[in-house]
């Protein structure tokens, strides 16, 4: 089928070669590399009088960011997304499994209803969470009222503003980033296999975990990562639906930069959420492996 | 995928997966259908039924600020979009078609902007315009947004050449030989062989593109002047302010647009013979 040849040495059309790379990398050195560089600079550098900031060098805004409170909030962020991303899994692989196995006419409509809160703002999202969870939002009026027809005492759940809201907030937005890949991955899964193990008697879990689940393991491992790095450096669930208690990374990186007026620290710790944010996508063979050996 | 699954492997139809899937459904939708329905409630509370009225869309109309903010917005994700679109199919165009020293590099760094956390791009982009290259106060709209597309371009355009490289993948090679053979040159059998080739990916990443420049808040929220409010940081304003039916209708505008682009790029994806689903 590939007879031609995919790919030629640049060397031979240098013209056509920059014409077509020359603008795209332009673009991402200007306008991406070189902000990113000036923060990581920022991160070695001191505040000298109002908004001059002198490359000096130190490390000491690292060191600031390594003091308990910050590796604290930093680990709590690990800690909600993580949590987060597990409630993901368990919500979002029965859907993908569910759908992969409905009519083709049903699949359709099913992951365009999974597609469509993906489309849908944000911010819109967050917000119809906050009447939803709010002391008097929706779960607890439903809850008022179920009380009331039991004629049992009723104290309304404090949701808002708390740590359960903000992982709500973030299952909320990012369980589409959990079925997608799971899904695709059980749609190209060879199902003769479960038949198979099915035949020689296993039952319908144990098929599950033994063969469909190994499967599935790329597409877990992927669905995983895409779910966690978005959710640990989540601002506006924690910003809008958590407390004071709740705060994030994110939300303490914005505090640095719009009010303490601490650039250089707040370059420090954008660049510990970006090394953590690689740790955790160098993990990813190593998922994948494992749920492929299993 | 014509084959119908015999019934033992029927999991669509089995009790736990149904339940599942029905909870989630219902956890996914009922906060919209709520914020939907509270935006026609006669009421300034946003939680119980009062009486059925347009009140808040009247309102939500003659709020000069907000519809000027989702202006903004509207003209940013085009800009972006348009740009983001060009950018990208060339950056895909390059890597797909050319071997060249460094290309793990640059092709690595391109997916850098979709792996970046939003909030340390945001960080940047404030650093960048307020430090390294100020964007002028003052320029007459649109010219003013500039600051704000520019830093859209840099993680939209990613999304596209991913999208439209894997849609390469699977071009015959062949047929732009043909083409050359035939006496085209190269950049006409670009515009006249490749680029209809990649109709439904151009189509697919462009509404990529505009979604996620419309959708964005954390970057836009650090990259925006007070003359240069977009309609997510409006929004995040009104509501930090306070809970107002102002903001469901508002929200309803942009759900039901959400929902007609959606559909609009379903029809267009199958009649082009693409895939039938985004994503």
């Amino acid at each position: 089928m590939s007879a031609a040849p995919r790919e030629t040495s640049w060397s031979g059309q240098k013209g056509a070669f920059l014409a077509l790379l020359g603008p795209p990398l332009g673009w991402f050195l200007l306008f991406f590399a070189a902000p990113l560089a000036v923060v990581w600079a920022y991160s070695f550098g001191t505040n000298v009088g109002a908004a001059e900031i002198a490359i000096s060098g130190t490390f000491a805004n690292y060191a600031r960011a390594l003091e308990p409170l910050y590796l604290g909030i930093l680990a709590k962020s690990v800690g909600i997304a993580a949590l987060a991303t597990l409630i993901c899994l368990l919500l979002g692989f029965p859907v993908a499994l569910a759908i992969s196995f409905a009519a083709p006419q049903a699949r359709i409509w099913l992951l365009i209803g999974i597609m469509l809160p993906f489309w849908t703002n944000l911010l819109i999202r967050t917000y119809a969470l906050i009447a939803v969870l709010r002391d008097e939002g929706l779960v607890n009026t439903a809850l008022a009222s179920l009380a009331d027809a039991l004629g049992l005492p009723f104290a309304p759940l404090r949701m808002i503003n708390t740590n359960v809201a903000v992982i709500v907030g973030l299952v909320y937005v990012h369980l589409p980033f959990m079925v997608l890949p799971i899904y695709a991955a059980l749609d190209r899964m060879d199902r003769t296999l479960i038949e198979a193990s099915l035949d020689l008697g296993a039952g319908h879990l144990r098929t599950m975990f033994a063969i469909v689940i190994p499967l599935a393991a790329p597409g877990i491992a992927a669905g995983l990562l895409l779910t966690l790095v978005p959710a640990l450096g989540s601002y506006l669930a924690p910003d809008l639906l958590g407390g004071p208690n709740s705060q994030m990374i994110a939300n303490v990186i914005e505090r640095q930069f719009k009010r303490a007026n601490d650039w250089p620290f707040g370059a420090a710790l954008s660049f510990m959420l970006v090394y953590l944010t690689f740790l955790i996508l160098a993990l990813r063979p190593l998922l994948a492996r494992k749920g492929a050996g299993a | 995928m014509s084959r119908d699954p015999p019934a033992l492997l029927d999991y669509g139809r089995r009790w736990p997966l149904r339940l599942v899937m029905f909870a989630v459904f219902l956890f996914l939708y009922v906060p919209l259908a709520a914020l939907v329905l509270f935006s026609f409630n006669d009421s300034r509370r946003t939680t119980r039924w009062q009486g059925f009225t347009l009140d808040w869309y009247r309102r939500m109309i003659a709020d000069t600020e907000l519809i000027a903010a989702l202006g903004n917005s509207l003209v940013i994700a085009l800009l972006a979009t348009l740009i983001s679109l060009v950018l990208g199919t060339l950056a895909a165009v390059a890597l797909w078609r050319f071997r060249f020293p460094g290309k793990a590099l640059v092709s690595g760094g391109f997916s850098l902007p979709i792996l970046i956390p939003e909030i340390v791009l945001g960080v940047a982009f404030l650093i960048f315009f307020a430090h390294v290259l100020p964007w002028p106060v003052g320029l007459p709209w649109p010219l003013s947004l500039g600051a704000i597309t520019i830093a859209h371009v840099a993680f939209c355009f990613p999304f596209v050449a991913v999208v439209v490289r894997a849609r390469l993948q699977s071009f015959n090679r062949e047929e732009e030989e043909a083409a050359r053979d035939l006496g085209a040159g190269p950049w006409r059998a670009l515009v006249d062989v490749i680029l209809p080739y990649l109709r439904p990916s151009l189509l697919a990443g462009g509404l990529l593109a505009f979604t996620l420049s419309l959708d964005d808040f954390v970057i836009t929220f650090f990259t925006a002047g007070p003359d240069t409010v977009t309609f997510p940081v409006k929004v995040y304003s009104m509501v930090r302010f306070s809970v107002t039916p102002k903001v469901n209708a508002i929200s309803t505008v942009m759900l039901l647009i959400t929902v007609a682009l959606t559909f609009v790029a379903l029809r267009l994806q199958a009649r082009h013979g693409g895939r039938a689903l985004p994503g």
